[in-house]
């Protein structure tokens, strides 16, 4: 019953346009419109959520009790941050660039949304089952870069330039890592549809067969996201606030709940790529699927909150030579080990 | 309908949702006119010279690495998708591919191009 209940609704919500004679294009347009204002509610409630649960983490490892005033247990805190930032003006500086100044933050939320198109939720719920869906969250990963890049030199302000070079820099860097180590898994199923990830997973999960491969891959996508110990972009005490120095109210709302969205993406990209996505492990099934993914998803979310207040932010040339000097040699290494091990296998016949 | 369809779809109204919340800030929010607000946010004091100049080179050193890379991660996806049914041949190939690129990082980490300075 509660394993089904999304695609029921679906399944109810076509078969009612359905006997309301709507001609199957728009029945399908009317779905999928459906399904991205449950995405998009979905990221905005989640989004906001982690921003308490980043402070209420935080809170409790410093041995206080973070936000508690605003609701119960300050659980319309960030709500109220929301309501108060987008009542906030936003001041555009006189020098900047006011085309790439408001266009950053507009754009932002683009990659995030587009992402979880992409993303299966549970059991036959994914918005767009694509053929090269690995790719395509890739692909739109990486244009991240360009806002981020859009919004620190159209601010026209040396720290806001220092920020974006600096979130160049680092995530060209960490994304190569991050998209050689998936390509162990690649091999082992021989499809990049997320779906049929998953389905190879049945089994056994990729984190036992790509110990390796799991690790780049979260490593390198906490520095995708900007997350500390790899924050130098925002470094407060030494660039102010990186790319987002000049935004005020809204614009500023938007990058923060932007970067809460791209947390929860790496979160659930490595949950669908190695964590077995919404497979029950050890046939717990009476716990719905999409729970399971949910719940998968917000272990590593913590695990991301845990790594803030756990490790000092590193230096520069520390955070390069990590990437380029360890990373990309140990998932190239990954590669060239995995497509050996199979060839043992296949020769061992297992 | 095809999924690519669904995907323009998607980034319609993603666009429309991030241009709407600044629109919708634009239009609520209160204005006040104050000279000092609208300088940029740096030291307090009038902003000494000009943002966009010349930048340091390490940038653009590890932007060349990462396209060289990334260009490699494209011939590298075909590759690991076809590898079960391709053979012994392809996967050689592809490991002296990769020699080839692996023996370049070796040469740009000996010049010193991923140190930073």
């Amino acid at each position: 019953m509660l394993e089904n209940l999304f695609t029921n609704i679906a399944g109810l919500l076509r078969n009612l346009l359905d006997s309301a004679g709507v001609p199957p294009l728009w029945n399908d347009v009317t779905l999928l419109v459906v399904k991205l204002v449950a995405i998009l509610v979905f990221i905005l409630i989640n989004a906001l959520w982690l921003v308490l649960m980043e402070r209420k983490v935080a809170g409790y490892m410093q041995a206080r009790i973070g936000p508690n005033r605003v609701g119960p247990w300050g659980l319309l805190q960030t709500t109220c941050d929301i309501g108060k930032l987008i009542s906030k003006e936003i001041p555009i500086p006189k020098s900047a660039d006011k085309i790439l100044f408001l266009l950053a933050p507009a754009l932002v939320f683009v990659p995030p949304l587009m992402i979880f198109a992409a993303i299966p939720f549970g059991k036959d719920m994914v918005a767009l089952d694509l053929n090269i869906g690995l790719f395509y969250v890739f692909a739109l990963a990486s244009l991240t870069t360009i806002i981020f890049w859009m919004g620190g030199w159209g601010s026209n302000n040396k720290y806001s330039l220092l920020g974006s070079m600096r979130v160049v820099a680092q995530m060209v860097s960490y994304e190569l890592p991050m998209i050689l180590s998936v390509l162990g898994v690649i091999m082992l199923v021989g499809s990049m549809n997320l779906t049929e990830i998953i389905a190879a997973q049945q089994n056994m999960w990729f984190i036992v067969t790509q110990p390796i491969a799991f690790l780049i891959f979260f490593i390198a996508a906490v520095a995708e996201c900007n997350r500390t110990p790899f924050d130098l972009v925002e470094g407060e005490s030494e660039i102010i606030n990186g790319p987002y120095t000049e935004y005020g109210g809204m614009g500023f709302a938007m990058f923060f709940l932007a970067e809460y969205a791209s947390i929860m993406i790496i979160s659930a990209m490595a949950t669908t790529i190695f964590l077995g996505g919404w497979l029950a492990p050890f046939g717990l099934t009476f716990i719905p699927s999409w729970l399971w993914f949910f719940l998968k998803m917000y272990v590593l979310i913590f695990v991301v909150m845990w790594f803030r207040w756990t490790f000092p932010r590193i230096r520069v040339d520390q955070l390069m030579g990590f990437g380029w000097k360890i990373l990309v040699p140990l998932s190239l290494a990954n590669v060239f080990v995995t497509g050996i091990g199979m060839y043992i296998y296949r020769a061992i016949g297992w | 309908m095809s999924d690519w369809a669904g995907v323009l779809i998607f980034l319609a109204v993603a666009v429309a949702f991030g241009a709407g919340g600044i629109v919708t800030s634009f239009i609520i929010h209160p204005r006040s006119i104050a000279n000092q607000k609208f300088e940029a946010y740096e030291c307090g004091v009038p902003t000494i010279g000009t943002t966009w100049v010349r930048f340091r080179t390490s940038y653009f050193l590890y932007a060349l690495m990462f396209v060289i890379f990334d260009v490699e991660t494209i011939y590298l996806f075909p590759w690991a998708i076809k590898y079960q049914s391709l053979g012994l041949f392809a996967f050689i190939e592809m490991m002296i591919f990769l020699f080839i690129l692996i023996v370049g990082l070796w040469y740009a980490w000996k010049e010193g191009a991923l140190e930073w300075k």
